[in-house]
């Protein structure tokens, strides 16, 4: 019981609002892109001191409520498929159980710099291609001026939905198509896995729903937070067996995030859907560089290439989190900033809407 | 006579919210030693962490989803449903 508590780190004031702001924020952009921010709590967690496995815990168990919270006010708006998020979130389940099994096997083999360097390694790849492509999938539909074109479902999409194998095939009211669950049970099972290894599940996730299965971008970042949701309640009980949840930090967290995701949830309903692409492209690709800068110090523990001074280890700890924050807060500002224009558009809108409607 | 367009605050529901977010908060904080002793004692006890997520995110959601919709930050009007 003593080993158990020695987990759970004093709480202060300071302690309570910087955890209240930093879920403040992540929750604003999950509500927007359906995940995100959970890659700056754990190690906002582990700077105060909380053992990392713990601070993946608590973060998870903050996750789901905040997911739920986000879902069932998207699910006002028309935007979430539930019927997709569960099927999806069930395989995610079992990705989050594997991914969390490799963890322990590369931890076991390697040490903490080997399992260090295997989750920023997934990180920069994955998100070098998947967020490259986001991102220029967004950019392409903003210099083609088909930014208020209603989305079109891309090649793998059309050929993913036009496969029939009986027995297997599912509808969905995102897609508007019968999908087989052999396409959907991968997609999900990638998601979780990415979730136990960098803990935004959402980076697969939501990318996947909308190039592989053709979903909209507003339904399928919606959808992922069902995937969150089943995810993060199984996680939870999971690590909560072992004692290792600190309730304490999850729901100040979610104090916070509630308040984030709320927002970020109606600023959904004021953006154009490419917005989606930009905001997720935008933080994986910094991302990316964060986790990057911290690829040197992992090798060097492992003796993988020369040791590195303690100056530069710092140095490059310190920018790598500094990164991170920056990418999480110019998504929320641009969230944010295109919520106040989609609000101005709206208001002028009725403002002309009336002036015809007097001069009729 | 009132307009039909102008919706209702939901004062009544904002404070009630509010106040049963801030009784649990205070609970939860003041009481912490007790409850981190018996929340991590896992087995059957792990299901204390996920009931207290349910009821947080119940009432401190709520409360919220008032909060915005006090302040006039309300979802457009024009889009109902995603095509």
């Amino acid at each position: 019981m003593h080993d158990v508590l020695a987990n759970f780190i004093n709480l202060d004031a300071i302690t309570i609002i910087y955890l209240f702001g930093v879920g403040f924020v992540g929750g604003l952009v999950s509500g927007f892109i359906g995940s995100g921010g959970a890659f700056v709590l754990t190690p906002g967690m582990m700077s105060l001191g909380v053992p990392g496995l713990v601070a993946v815990a608590s973060n998870m168990c903050h996750k789901f409520p905040k997911a739920l919270v986000g879902a069932l006010k998207r699910a006002k708006y028309g935007q979430v498929d539930v019927k997709l998020g569960i099927v999806l979130g069930i395989s995610a389940e079992a990705g989050v159980l594997y991914g969390a099994h490799i963890q322990e096997k590369i931890k076991a083999s390697f040490g903490d710099a080997g399992s260090n360097l295997y989750v920023s390694v997934a990180f920069v790849v994955i998100l070098a291609t998947v967020g490259g492509f986001v991102l220029r999938d967004a950019w392409k539909t903003y210099k083609d001026g088909n930014s208020n074109a209603v989305e079109k479902t891309g090649k793998l999409a059309k050929w993913v939905q036009s496969i029939n194998i009986p027995g297997t095939m599912v509808y969905f009211k995102s897609i508007n198509a019968r999908v087989s669950v052999l396409f959907t049970i991968p997609l999900g099972f990638a998601t979780g896995m990415l979730a136990a290894t960098i803990a935004v599940g959402g980076f697969i996730g939501v990318p996947a729903m909308i190039y592989v299965l053709g979903a909209p971008s507003l339904m399928a970042s919606a959808t992922e937070l069902v995937i969150a949701f089943v995810m993060g309640v199984g996680g939870s009980l999971k690590y909560a067996l072992h004692g290792l949840v600190d309730i304490r930090l999850a729901m100040i967290i979610l104090a916070g995030s509630l308040f984030g995701i709320q927002l970020g949830a109606i600023g959904t309903t004021y953006v154009k859907p490419f917005m989606i692409k930009v905001v997720m492209g935008v933080i994986m690709v910094i991302v990316l560089f964060s986790r990057g800068l911290m690829v040197p110090v992992y090798l060097a523990q492992l003796g993988l290439i020369e040791k590195l001074n303690d100056g530069t280890v710092s140095l490059l700890k310190t920018t790598s989190f500094g990164i991170m924050i920056f990418a999480l807060l110019l998504g929320a500002f641009i969230v944010l900033r295109a919520m106040w224009q989609g609000r101005q558009a709206e208001r002028l809108q009725q403002a002309s809407g009336a002036l015809e409607h007097g001069e009729v | 006579m009132a307009q039909s367009t102008t919706r209702k605050k939901p004062v009544g529901k904002l404070i009630v919210m509010g106040i049963v977010s801030i009784a649990l908060y205070s609970t939860l904080l003041l009481k912490q030693d007790l409850v981190n002793s018996t929340f991590a004692r896992g087995g059957m006890y792990a299901l204390l962490p996920i009931i207290t997520a349910f009821v947080f995110s119940y009432f401190h959601g709520s409360f919220t989803g008032h909060f915005w919709t006090m302040l006039g930050i309300e979802a457009a009007k024009k889009k109902k449903e995603v095509k």
